[in-house]
């Protein structure tokens, strides 16, 4: 690993009624990587999230951002420190317009006060229309986000999530229900974005996987099983056996 | 000029609404003590305090709709801040009849030496004086409203929870203002108000006055309601109801923005109850009867929720056909009311609002109600 | 004057202990109008000398100032004013004994103290009357005013005494009396002992009282003995506290438990479930009405032919109002919590045009009506035991009927995962139905109990649904034991702040509490844990 650690877990435990959905996680990942994330279901890739997200309190363990303990902060001030979610299913503000949704995601001052009397500068404009661009939703602009495709709202999400200017991107199954020419573009995306910030990628799609190109880490009933390249990953004997069955 | 610069945030429904409501509440008290009784562009007296009735629920509904259409908060305890305001303007009319009660005390009111009390309580200190009262009508539900939601949107009481807690809420004070000991009045509540502001509340001129005047609240409510669900502010919260996670991962402090515009909508709330009570000359506890909040919620949802002049509307007009019913068919109402709660719900999603959605600035949105419902959960 | 008057007393007194009862008795009655209060007291004790049961109304009268005598002939009788003309009786058989103007009789005056000291010898009188329960109450108002003066009437009836309950207060009675007579100190310390196993209120003033006026030893054992009275009074208001809180923890989860099944369950906010409970209540009336006139003979059995019917009229209702409304509004819970109040509403109006907005009351079959009493105070009435047994039935048969038939598996199934139990061929909107109903049907099940102590109208329903809903919200939605620990919680909760704040106020507290608590715990006592409960 080259670049210093930005996310950093260990031992992180969580319980819901007696089930371990995390045990003993260790994770770290540097500025400006990209990590992707496999695992079979229920292995607690969002629970993982969740953790890091404030969502779920872990019963044990670290979780830190730079200098920040995340186990101590909600989701709102893990949202201002500059993580930002992507949900498993798209979740977009479907009665407002594309526009509207990036503009509220936009990072400005989150106060009551502040969005009273807000005004978008002309500089904040061609922000959102660069990540229209970007996004490739230039022409759905005004439409209601409620009416778009299931994949142009993965995008949007995406989008929403670039509008924050977040340092660490969380993107959870971002390529579900695409078709293959919008999961290239959805993978040559986040290519992209990694150059300027760091993201963890949940997935299944293993060709989309193998498209990023990055080191892999695998979950199985909550903690690492395997961390490599995803070639040397795919060959480890003890992940062979968790996806194909003993 | 104003009018233009309104245009943007009103959009055409509303400004309609607006153009409406200002010839209202200038030509009914102006027919009413100005031309004959004969005319036949004479508005009866009666007519007059019902109208103004009608508004004052026109406002209430505007503040129910403020939060349930925009935020996706229902609240079932809205009644509480209606009653708050009106008591609060009850117990100002209360002082102000002196010395005129039936006992003649200066001092206390007539329910008061009836329970052979001798001092005034603290709480009834000031409100001879109306700006104190104006002040309470506006702090008392609002301070209500802050600390209920306050507990309530910290711990994330969200949807039906959240419902059966306000319902709780009012209920709590219904019964707490039944107690003879509360010093409200018990069961019988504030009433036989002489004058509010040395004018007659029985005068033909006073009534005139308090219509214009709900006609004014109900608008200018509904102007700041307008700039507030414009603004980046109105999106949030509309992003609230729709996906509250998202707007919480985005940073957004969701608990301020809920806290924030339901202390507007109690405030104004209060404002409708007390502009309410020298109308109908009486408030007493039933008002916090958790049914009447619901009634308020059935007029929102009738006239089309997150349009605001919807709500107005459909309280107007349910009112109105409860008025007539109640006295033609008196047992028809409950059915008529129950009915259409039941119709409107599962039939007319959009509400009165809905059939005027060609011309309103109220989008077709397919996905409304199912993503109403998702934030519900 | 006077002291003729009194030695004639005395003279009666004597002549009625010899010669024929009646006409002494007569004849003493008419020595109460004369002289001085002095006098009279010495009449009224000659008067209870005779024991003569039939004195009795003579002394009330006296006491009511219903007592008058006649200026003519001086002889008294029991008057009744009607305008300027009194009616008269004679005092001792209440035979008629024609009209008086009222300038022609006069009012027997009576005092405090006379009046006290009627009814202290009133009592002494009664203790050996025929009838049982004027017996009993005799010897309570004994015990009561603890009067030393009836303590040998006292002694004299015990023996005499053929229910061994009242012979019982009777003796603590004459411990009471004991203590203010001039007997031994043995006597005294012994009547002390009998007092201090006598837990109630009365007893422990009188001991406190007693100890007031002595000195030791008798003063310090008074005060032990009503210590340790007021040590057993504290724990037995403790157990009364909980027999009201348990009845009325019984009425909530009997309201609340059908609630529990389709919001708990289903998820689906039914304003209308309290008027389930009011049909339910109908019903009983119904078939109560059916039996009185089809089959008086069996009548006292209505109510238990009424639970069937019940549960019948409301599941049927409840699965209308599934099938109508509520099936369209899956997934929308605000919404479906407005559509319900509008059916609550029809059905009031509904049942308020066809029964009329009166009360209508159910008689309590005979085999439910009464109370088991303790001699501490206690006392249980048999229809809220009856309460309490049948709501923890209904308890139990719910949780049997969902852990143990396939409808409940399926029902679990159904809400569990709908798409998966689609899949494996169980048709989900019937079992949604069935569901409801069954939710439903419990609620007018706990309105054929609700209708043995609550009036049956058109409003029943709405008296319960916010503490219904607060019930299964704070025992925690799902679970139907959360409903149980909550309908507990809140009924003993409720009865154990009554006696400080009131009944209104301590419901304004729980209610409050509630509020609080959900603050808290959102997902109340008995949270499902995990995260699909935030989806």
């Amino acid at each position: 690993m080259t670049a210093e650690t930005l996310l950093y877990l260990e031992g992180v435990s969580v319980s819901f009624d007696g089930f371990k959905a995390l045990n003993n996680l260790n994770l770290d990942v540097g500025t400006n990587e990209m990590r992707a994330i496999i695992g079979p279901n229920g292995a607690g890739k969002t629970t993982m999230m969740d953790v890091i997200t404030g969502k779920t309190k872990p019963d044990e363990g670290r979780v830190s951002f730079r200098e920040n303990a995340l186990t101590s902060m909600d989701e709102v001030a893990i949202a201002e420190i500059g993580i930002g979610r992507k949900f498993q299913k798209p979740t977009v503000f479907e009665s407002h317009t594309v526009w509207d949704n990036l503009e509220l995601a936009m990072k400005a001052k989150r106060s009551t006060f502040a969005s009273l009397h807000w005004k978008l500068t002309a500089g904040q404009r061609d922000t959102i229309q660069n990540t229209l661009e970007r996004i490739s939703l230039v022409p759905s602009s005004q439409n209601f986000a409620g009416n778009l495709s299931h994949g142009q709202k993965q995008w949007l999400e995406i989008g929403m999530l670039l509008m924050q200017e977040p340092e660490l991107l969380l993107v959870d199954e971002p390529v579900a229900g695409m078709t293959d020419a919008e999961t290239e573009k959805t993978a040559a995306l986040l290519r992209d974005i990694a150059k300027t910030s760091a993201v963890v990628v949940v997935e299944h799609d293993m060709d989309f996987i193998r498209a990023l190109d990055v080191r892999v880490t695998v979950l199985h009933e909550g903690s690492v099983l395997a961390e490599g390249r995803l070639d040397a990953v795919q060959n480890n004997q003890r992940v062979i056996d968790v996806y194909l069955g003993r | 000029m104003i009018t233009k610069s309104l245009m943007p945030s009103l959009g055409r429904a509303g400004f309609i609404f607006l153009a409406v409501l200002a010839v209202v509440g200038i030509a009914v008290p102006t027919s009413n003590l100005f031309t004959s009784t004969d005319s036949f562009m004479h508005v009866p007296d009666y007519a007059v305090t019902l109208g103004g009735k009608y508004l004052c629920y026109a406002l209430l509904a505007l503040s129910v709709d403020l939060v349930w259409g925009y935020c996706g908060i229902l609240s079932l305890g809205h009644g509480a801040f209606f009653a708050l305001g009106g008591y609060a303007m009850g117990m100002y009319m209360m002082r102000q009849i002196g010395a005129r009660g039936v006992y003649g005390n200066a001092e206390l009111p007539d329910f008061m030496v009836f329970l052979n009390w001798k001092v005034l309580p603290w709480y009834w200190h000031g409100f001879e004086y109306f700006p104190f009262a104006v002040l309470m009508i506006v702090l008392a539900p609002g301070i209500l409203a802050f600390v209920f939601g306050w507990f309530a949107f910290r711990s994330r009481v969200t949807g039906v929870y959240l419902s059966i807690i306000t319902q709780a809420m009012t209920y709590a004070l219904l019964l707490a203002f039944f107690r003879n000991d509360m010093g409200f009045g018990g069961n019988n509540g504030l009433t036989d108000f002489k004058d509010i502001l040395g004018f007659s509340v029985q005068a033909a001129g006073t009534r005139a006055t308090l219509f214009m005047l709900s006609a004014l609240a109900l608008a200018l409510c509904f102007i700041v309601a307008r700039a507030i669900v414009n603004s980046k502010f109105g999106k949030i919260i509309i992003g609230i109801r729709d996906a509250e996670s998202r707007t919480r991962f985005l940073g957004y402090r969701v608990e301020h923005y809920k806290l924030f515009i339901f202390v507007i909508s109690a405030i104004m709330a209060g404002v409708a109850g007390a502009l309410y009570v020298p109308q109908v000359g009486i408030i007493n506890p039933s008002e916090f009867a958790p049914s009447n909040s619901i009634e308020a919620v059935i007029w929102t949802a009738f006239g089309g929720r997150g349009t605001l002049w919807g709500a107005a509307l459909g309280a107007i007009v349910i009112n109105a056909v409860k008025s007539y019913l109640t006295g033609a068919l008196p047992n028809a109402w409950l059915f008529v009311l129950g009915g259409l709660a039941v119709v409107v719900t599962i039939y007319m999603p959009k509400g009165l609002a809905g059939f005027f959605a060609g011309w309103s600035r109220l989008p077709t949105k397919s996905k409304l109600p199912s993503s109403l419902a998702e934030a519900a959960e | 004057m006077g002291v003729f008057r009194y030695l004639l007393a005395v003279i009666c007194l004597w002549l009625s202990v010899s010669t024929s009862l009646a006409q002494d008795v007569s004849m003493l009655v008419d020595g109460l109008a004369i002289g001085s209060f002095k006098e009279r007291e010495a009449a009224i004790t000659a008067l209870v000398s005779s024991g003569s049961p039939a004195v009795v109304p003579v002394l009330q009268a006296l006491s009511d100032g219903a007592l008058f005598v006649r200026k003519s002939d001086h002889k008294v009788f029991i008057a009744t004013a009607s305008g300027d003309i009194f009616k008269l009786a004679d005092p001792l058989n209440n035979v008629d004994a024609g009209q008086a103007a009222k300038a022609d009789v006069e009012k027997i005056k009576v005092n405090n103290s006379l009046r006290e000291m009627i009814s202290n010898a009133m009592s002494g009188l009664t203790l050996f009357s025929k009838d049982v329960k004027v017996r009993k109450d005799a010897a309570l108002a004994v015990l009561k005013s603890g009067d030393a003066s009836a303590l040998p009437a006292l002694e004299k009836a015990i023996p005499a005494e053929s229910d061994p309950a009242v012979a019982d207060i009777m003796r603590v009675a004459a411990a009471a009396a004991t203590l203010k007579s001039n007997r031994s100190d043995e006597a005294k310390k012994a009547a002390i002992d009998t007092l201090s196993k006598q837990t109630n209120r009365d007893t422990s003033s009188l001991l406190t009282s007693y100890a007031a006026g002595v000195s030791d030893p008798l003063k310090s054992e008074a005060l032990a003995a009503a210590q340790k009275i007021e040590t057993a009074l504290s724990t037995w208001t403790a157990v009364q506290n909980i027999w009201f809180g348990l009845s009325l923890a019984s009425v909530l989860l009997l309201a609340a438990i059908g609630l529990a099944i389709t919001f708990g369950v289903m998820g689906v906010i039914n304003m209308a479930h309290g008027e389930m409970v009011m049909l339910g209540a109908y019903t009983t009336y119904v078939v109560e009405q059916l039996f009185q006139t089809y089959f008086p003979s069996a009548a006292n059995y209505a109510l238990v032919a009424s639970i069937p019917s019940a549960f019948i009229v409301s599941g049927l209702m409840g699965i209308a109002i599934e099938r109508s409304v509520i099936r369209f509004l899956y997934g929308r819970p605000l919404e479906t919590l407005l559509a319900t109040w509008g059916v609550s509403l029809i059905l009031q109006q509904a049942v308020r045009s066809i029964f009329g907005p009166t009360n209508k009351s159910v008689t309590t079959p005979s085999w439910m009506s009464g109370s088991i009493d303790f001699s501490n105070g206690l006392s249980f009435t048999l229809n809220r035991i009856a309460i309490l047994i049948f709501a923890l039935a209904i308890f139990a048969g719910l949780m049997l009927l969902i852990r143990r038939t396939s409808l409940g598996l399926q029902m679990r199934a159904v809400t569990q995962n709908r798409p998966m139990a689609n899949a494996m061929g169980i048709r989900s909107s019937r079992v949604d139905a069935l569901t409801f109903g069954l939710g439903s049907g419990v609620a007018g099940l706990a309105g054929v109990a609700l209708s043995q102590i609550d009036n049956v109208s058109p409003n029943l329903g709405q008296s319960y649904i916010i503490d219904s809903f607060l019930v299964v919200v704070f025992g925690g939605v799902g679970n139907l034991w959360g409903t149980l620990a909550g309908a507990l919680t809140l009924g003993i909760a409720n009865k154990f702040l009554e006696p400080f704040a009131g009944a209104v106020l301590a419901k304004i507290f729980i209610l409050v509490a509630v509020i609080l608590f959900i603050q808290k715990k959102p997902r109340g006592l008995f949270a499902l844990k995990g995260r699909w409960v935030d989806a």
